[in-house]
This record gives C-alpha cells, structure tokens and sequence, in this order.
C-alpha cells in the first residue's frame, strides 16, 4: 500500500462522497423542514441522470447547460409531487407510513415512467469536452472528471450554505424545520416553503445523478442504490442536520473506494458496518440535531 | 353476558366461513394455478397480518420485515438443497427460530430509536440481508435463486400441501389474533398511543416494543418458510425492500385499524396482481396508481372504510 493508491482511492472516495452528499443533503433538508422522509428521493437521481442523457446524447445540449436543465426539470417534477400529492398527507395519524407509502408510489411511477419513455437498456452519457482523460500526479493518473465533480460538489456545499445561513429564505426554511407554527404566525407561507424546499433538494438530487451519469450506467431502478446509501449517510450524520450530512458523505465515500479497492465483493458491507458501529454508540447519528423543547 | 355470547358466535362464524371458503378452494377450482394462487393469498395474508401486529397494533413501522421473511424461506431452500428433502419440516422451524433470534439482537439495536430512524434502519439491515444473499452466489445461489425445492413425503402434492398451508396460517393467524386482543395487545396499543403513559403505569415501552418485534418477524418467517414450497424455488427479490413495501400496502389496502384488514389487504393485492401482470407489463405503474389512490381517497382501508359505511347505515343520525 503505497502513497498513490492511497491517494488515487482518496480522490475516487471524494468523488463519490460528493455525489452521495448531492443527494443525501437533499433528503437531510426534506426531513428537517418537512419532517418528510422522501423515499422517492433516489428516483429523482436517476430521473436527473436521464433528463442529462436526454439533453446530452439526444439533443446534444452543452453538458454545462444540460446539468443545469436536469437540476431545473427534476426540481420542478419534485415540486409538482409535493404540492399534488404530499402535501395531503401532512398531519395524518400513522403520517409515517402514508408518507412511505406515496413515496414508494412515486418510484414505482418514476421507475415505469422512465422505461416507458427511454426503454429499460443502459444508457451512457459522455464526459463533458475538456474533461474526458486524467492529469498525471507523479506515477498516479487522476481522472479530470472526478476532480470536475468534487470541484461542482464544493461550490454547491458553500451555496447551500450561504443560502440557508445568510438570506431570507434560508433562514425562514430553517426556522420552519424548527417551529412551523410560530412561523406561519409571522405571515411565512410555510406550505410554499416546504414546496419550495423540495423543489431545491430534489434539484440537488437531480444535478448529481447527471453528474454521475458519465461515470455510471444509467438505468432504471438506480434510484434504490442510492437511497440506501443516502439513508447511511443521513443516519450517520443525524437526520436534518446539514453539516451532518458532508460529513457521513465523507466518511462512507472514503470507506467504500477503500473497501472497494480491497474486497471488491464485499464492499458495500463496509458502509452497514459503519452504520451499526455509530448505531450502537450514538443512535441519534453522530451531529444529531440539537432537540428542541416544545412547551 | 348474551352480548358476549353473540359477540363470540360472530367471530367463531367469521373464522368458520374464512376457512370453508379456503376448504372449499382446491374441491371448487378448475386449475392447479388456481389453488397455488390462493396458498399465495394465504401465505401472505399471515406475513401482513404479523406485519401489521408492528405496525396497525403498536406503530412500529419496519421497512424490513422481508429479511425474515426471506431468512425462512432460505432455511427451508438451502437446507433441501444440501442436506436433502427429509430436512424440508425441521429447516421450516430452525428457519424461525433463527429469524426469532436475529430479530432480538438486530432489535436491541434498532429499537434503540424510534419513529422513521426504526422505519429507516430496519430497511438498511434487511438490503444488507439482500446483499449478502445476492453475492454470497456460492452458497445461496445469488440471482439465480434456488429451484426444486419439493417437500417431503405425502406434502409433495399440491392438494396436501395447500392443506397444510392453510392449517398452519389459521393456527398462526388465531394465534396472533388472541395476543392482540390479550392485555399484552392492549400494552402494546398504549405503546402506539402514549409510550409516556405507559412507563407511568410501570410497563417497559421497549422490552414491549422488542417482544412484538421477534413475534412478528418469527411469523413473517414462518410465512416465507412456507412459500418455499409452494413454488418449489425462491429468489432473491424475497429480501429485496419491495416485498417489505408489499406488506405495508396490503396492510394499508385492507385497513390498519382492523385486525382482518391485512388478510383482506393481502387476497385483494394479491389478485390483482395476477390480474394486472397478465396483462401489461406496466405493472409497477398501475400498482403505484393503486398505491396513491389508497393513501390519498380511502386512508382507512377496504375494511376501514367497510366499518364506517356500516355504522353510518346501522346509525342514522349519529353523524360523523
């Protein structure tokens, strides 16, 4: 185990921690504001991933433009499913498992949906031009597109988070995830933010399954790998909590491009044990968010 | 006392009539796929109906109930499959009883948190079950799942092997039906209701919570122990989340509330499905319309919504 391995493994485990933090950060922000866990969210990954080969391979758009039309289109197909259908559910007894229930209807939907219109063989995405070979570090090759991808994945971390500590709205959606009452009374329409709010995680959800595109096959039902390794993550981090979610992406990232580069098999093993050792010592995830006292 | 009395006749018809009419199944069908499709009906009625003692009865949602339900299936098609047929009654009750133990341990950990973390880790310990059953391809057979698993002696036929299905789901199912309707049933209904209360008046929330947690997934193994042979091969897709999604709607289509509600949640499901995939390939679309139209216009179920029909006709006036 020398320095390059060790070093090509790191960089191919931040690639996929930021494609995991793309998605998972979107249902971690789902579940804080709307206490909605989004078992759909995976589908709108992979709906993205389509919409991008779409735009790219079909009516070759610009990659650039293509990654931010998959964003817009799959937030705007989140948000319809939020206000047509979601919505309705809110404040139900045994709300949690209506809210499953739906959720799972959408991917069984999405899933069709996809086969009806793009068929059910794989399709591939190229990488975007400029960005298809690797820059030599020493004996070790690093492919551009990665490095493209954890460079895309930073810019959205500090986005997101300027957005959600420095405006308006942000700051409105976190106080909604804390009291909704007490801010509907100040006049925030808190339906709307809740729409608006999963308009802009399913967005996220999107852009990175057409960033992973070129790197993975796309094909339908890609939407479950993803949710369970998201759920890892958001479990990891402690449900709503932002910060959380970078971190857990981190940590199974890095795990799994090392587990992976060891006992290919059983790699996917390596993120559940992580999970379990969390589990047993801190339940509520590592960065639970702060309980707040409702009087 | 003569109300009780009628009370019990009703449920002793009411058990009576569900079991001639599965009796009656195999004398009146035209086709052996006829009675294969009503095993299939029996099989997972038991599986939604122990689903639904966690979820409908205490208000543990688990998203993985199919890892026991495979784990039973596995036993019986792995244990046929290397030590021979005559291991087909023993792998059934081994199968549980393993089902029992990983669900106490498995339960120590995710009962720990509650409410969508259960919901959640239930459903990443049973794809990590699926997981394993998918690669281990040495030992489990992997996609290719396992084929020719024939019970042993007289169950061998169709017939005979319907018969001790339908035995065997109506002792489980009047089982579970006296530990609803027992004090436990009623601790574990508080469980759902006010967990608070319920340490107030000095019962354990989560010794309850665990309990209900290994006799749920014991019969949900027991349920895919007995679909092993019903088929004679068992696949993979028995762990995968879907099966577990299954449970939840037919729960959800027949009515949580009630504790019928997932039998005829499960026979309804499970006849359309034969319905709709023998006619479109589509199937995940129409399932997932169904779904929708479920939660969003009859929350309350084919029996939920029966019940209220009933006592709105029974009393006029009393409006809700």
């Amino acid at each position: 185990m020398d320095a390059s391995f060790l070093l090509t493994q790191f960089i191919s485990g931040l690639t996929m921690a930021t494609l995991l933090f793309l998605v998972a950060s979107g249902l971690t922000l789902i579940f804080g504001v709307g206490n909605v866990f989004n078992f759909a969210h995976g589908s709108f990954y992979m709906l993205g991933a389509y919409f991008g080969y779409q735009f790219v391979s079909v009516w070759s758009t610009n990659f650039w433009i293509a990654l931010l039309l998959s964003g817009i289109c799959v937030g705007l197909f989140g948000m319809l499913a939020e206000f047509a259908f979601l919505r309705r559910i809110y404040g139900r007894a045994n709300e949690g498992g209506f809210q499953i229930l739906l959720t799972y209807a959408f991917i069984l939907i999405i899933d069709d949906l996809v086969k009806l219109t793009w068929g059910a063989e794989y399709k591939s995405l190229p990488r975007p031009t400029g960005f298809g070979g690797a820059i030599q570090l020493g004996d070790i090759f690093i492919p551009t597109y990665n490095l493209l991808i954890i460079a895309i994945g930073v810019i959205v971390v500090v986005a997101a988070w300027w957005v959600l500590s420095q405006t308006r709205p942000g700051q409105v959606a976190r106080a909604a995830a804390v009291d909704r009452e007490i801010v509907s009374v100040l006049g925030v329409n808190v339906p709307m933010t809740m729409t608006l709010v999963f308009g802009i995680a399913t967005a996220l959800g999107g852009m990175a399954g057409a960033l992973a595109a070129p790197l993975r096959t796309v094909t339908p039902g890609a939407g479950i790998e993803v949710i369970i390794d998201s759920l890892i993550v958001v479990v990891l981090g402690g449900m709503g909590n932002f910060w959380g979610a970078w971190f857990g992406a981190l940590l199974i990232g890095e795990v799994n491009a090392f587990a992976v580069a060891v006992v290919p098999q059983w790699a996917t093993l390596f993120s559940f044990l992580v999970m379990v050792v969390v589990l047993i010592f801190k339940p509520e995830g590592l960065f639970a968010a702060r309980k707040v006292r409702k009087v | 006392m003569t109300n009780l009395a009628t009370r019990n006749l009703k449920a002793a018809s009411l058990w009576a009539l569900i079991v001639l009419i599965f009796v009656l199944v195999p004398v009146l069908s035209t086709s052996s796929y006829q009675v294969n499709l009503a095993c299939h009906v029996l099989i997972w009625s038991l599986f939604a109906v122990s689903f639904n003692m966690l979820w409908g009865v205490t208000g543990m949602l688990s998203l993985g109930q199919a890892l026991y339900y495979g784990l039973g299936a596995y036993s019986v098609g792995l244990m046929v499959e290397h030590l021979g047929r005559q291991w087909y009654l023993p792998a059934m009750g081994l199968g549980v009883l393993a089902a029992a133990a990983l669900a106490l341990l498995l339960g120590l950990l995710v009962i720990r948190v509650g409410g969508v973390y259960f919901t959640m880790l239930t459903l990443a310990f049973a794809q990590l079950g699926w997981q394993i059953t998918f690669k281990w391809y040495d030992f489990t057979g992997g996609d290719d799942g396992i084929q020719g698993i024939i019970p042993p002696g007289i169950l061998e036929s169709g017939t005979v092997y319907y018969f001790f299905v339908l035995a065997v789901v109506m002792l489980s199912i009047w089982v579970l039906k006296r530990m609803a309707f027992s004090p436990f049933g009623l601790v574990l209904r508080c469980v759902q209701q006010n967990p608070d209360r319920v340490r107030f008046l000095g019962r354990r929330v989560r010794r309850n919570q665990l309990r209900v947690y290994v006799i749920s997934s014991f019969f949900s193994a027991l349920a895919g122990s007995l679909m092993a042979g019903v088929d004679g091969s068992i696949h993979t897709d028995m762990l995968f989340w879907t099966t577990s999604g299954e449970v939840i709607l037919m729960s959800v289509l027949g009515g949580i509330n009630q504790f019928f509600g997932p039998f005829v949640g499960a026979t309804v499901i499970i006849l359309i499905e034969d319905l709709v995939g023998a006619h479109t390939e589509y199937w995940s679309l129409i399932i997932g319309i169904i779904i929708m139209v479920i939660v969003l216009v009859f929350p309350k179920g084919v029996v939920g919504e029966a019940m209220r029909a009933k006592s709105l006709l029974t009393k006029t006036g009393v409006g809700r």
